[in-house]
């Protein structure tokens, strides 16, 4: 309760140095609108359901193309740590593709796919899939050889080793990638949302530009604060409950 | 298959380790680590392999939980040959090697949920009655990191004698803990080997812990490493290890330890 008053203290003192700094007229209101301004602006696009059907567009590619990546993701780290042929090919593959921002795969997919669900989907997938790949392969080469041994003493082999131990012994670093894969996700498709009109559906990143096309910074700001709190959601609810039970598990520091 | 008939004591194993010999290469220079090495251990006895750090002593008991191949030579355990790892023969690190994603309970029945014939609910039976022996029934739901060093080998000790093994091979399980804990331990390892009737061969460096432990305490020479002496140790049980009468035999195996130790030798560390 402490904790959620002091956030609330300190999210209050930002609205009203924001208010007030609009109050002194340094800017024009055009340039820096209100709080106020930027709060109807949310009411008015809640009420009329363009927020909450770009919101729900928005999610909905991020979480297809993300969950894709992860699936694919895992067991091909798990693939190029166990194999060495893996390892020198796919495995270079993903360190080198990783480097590159996922906002590089904007233009190819458009001229491979168009402008369709499709091109948002293989960017949304190329953000999540590299990250995973290599920190599924970190985390099985980070296990202590030990744990296999006594594994294998009594009595695992194989896929089983592979699913009781390996597995659940690299999920500190499987969870870490999961976090970073949906950071690039989550750029790279706000980047292409902004890049490129889907006719399909609009999202949150198209609402966004087309703030700017009205120039209507109230809506700018407005959408930017909803693209925050979704990311801040995503933490919270998808995260935080891993990581709460990894440190609780494994005894490593927690917040 | 029952709980019963599950927990009644499996025989122990007679061991026969025949010319066992192995080398590796470590830095470019190899290591002679076992030349022709051959034991017999009855059913039911206490030996524990003594010698330097690099003497082979581990590598020999790798060799028997099949965990390591020799170059040469045969290991038997009641007449079959030991070509693998196998629920008979169970292992204690010197580190516990507990998972550190299972608590204290599911980390016993790791072992006992690869055994073919029992329901869930026995087996959480069984390693409830494994963690009672070692003193650690009241931290059934514990996460492993929430132990004591002590604590960590005891369920590592739950977690070896729960698949009901003939054999146990321990490989300095003792050493990184103090000396207060490990006092402790060698009661309790003591009466568990009376009660549960297991062969077992221990990997120790530490003459005295041998002394306590031991039925036979087999000194190793290294580089080559060989078999050098051994001693029977006839005291009652349960010994204590700061008693003066062992500190006596281990005064002797001390001595004929050094005597092997030529300044010459080249001994790793």
């Amino acid at each position: 309760m402490k904790r959620f008053l002091s956030a609330a203290a300190f999210f209050g003192a930002l609205l009203i140095i924001w208010e007030a700094l609009v109050r002194a007229k340094i800017w024009s209101p055009v340039l820096v609108p209100s709080p106020v301004t930027v709060g109807e602006y949310l009411l008015e696009a809640v009420r009329d359901g363009t927020l909450v059907a770009a919101s729900w567009v928005t999610m909905k590619r991020l979480l297809l193309g993300y969950t894709f990546g992860i699936v694919l993701g895992l067991p091909l780290g798990l693939l190029t740590a166990r194999f060495k042929v893996w390892q020198d090919t796919l495995g270079l593959l993903a360190l080198g593709l990783q480097t590159l921002p996922s906002v590089c795969w904007v233009p190819l997919a458009l001229i491979w796919f168009g402008q369709t669900e499709t091109a948002m989907f293989f960017v949304v997938v190329m953000g999540t899939l590299w990250s995973m790949i290599i920190a599924t392969d970190n985390g099985v080469r980070s296990i202590p050889p030990i744990y296999a041994r006594a594994a294998r003493t009594m009595g695992s082999r194989g896929l089983h080793t592979w699913m009781k131990v390996m597995l659940p012994a690299s999920l500190p670093f499987i969870v870490g990638g999961m976090k970073q894969g949906w950071a690039f996700a989550w750029r790279s498709l706000m980047a292409a949302e902004i890049y490129v009109t889907i006719l399909s559906g609009f999202g949150l990143g198209h609402l966004l530009h087309y703030g700017r096309e009205l120039n209507a910074m109230e809506q700018v700001i407005g959408v930017m604060l909803v693209i925050v709190v979704i990311g801040l959601l995503a933490d919270k609810i998808m995260f935080s409950p891993w990581e709460r039970y990894l440190h609780r598990r494994w005894g490593t520091q927690g917040k | 298959m029952t709980v019963q008939t599950e927990l009644d004591n499996a025989a122990p194993s007679k061991l026969s380790v025949s010319a066992i010999t192995k080398r590796f290469r470590m830095r470019g220079s190899e290591v002679h680590a076992l030349d022709r090495v051959s034991l017999e251990i009855a059913e039911g006895e206490f030996v524990c392999l003594l010698g330097p750090s690099g003497c082979g002593k581990s590598t020999l008991l790798n060799i028997i939980a099949g965990l390591d191949l020799a170059d040469a030579g045969t290991v038997l355990t009641d007449g079959k040959l030991v070509d693998g790892p196998g629920r008979d023969r169970m292992v204690m690190f010197q580190e516990p090697a507990l998972f550190p994603w299972l608590d204290v309970i599911d980390n016993v029945m790791f072992g006992l949920k690869l055994k073919p014939g029992l329901t869930n609910s026995e087996r959480r039976e069984v390693a409830r009655f494994y963690l009672k022996i070692v003193g650690l029934d009241k931290f059934l739901h514990a996460n492993v990191h929430e132990l004591s060093g002590g604590m960590k080998q005891r369920v590592a000790l739950a977690r070896a004698l729960a698949p009901n093994p003939r054999v146990l091979l321990m490989d300095e399980p003792f050493a990184a803990l103090d000396a207060l804990t490990r006092e402790q331990l060698y009661g309790d390892l003591q009466r568990i080997w009376e009660q549960r009737k297991k062969t077992i061969v221990f990997v120790t460096h530490n003459v005295r812990e041998a002394v306590c432990l031991g039925d036979r305490v087999v000194l190793f020479s290294a580089n080559p490493g060989r078999i050098q002496e051994q001693f029977r140790i006839i005291l009652p049980r349960p010994r204590d290890i700061n008693s003066v009468t062992l500190a006596t035999h281990a005064t002797e195996i001390t001595k004929a330890l050094k005597g092997h130790m030529k300044p010459e030798a080249e001994v790793a560390e």
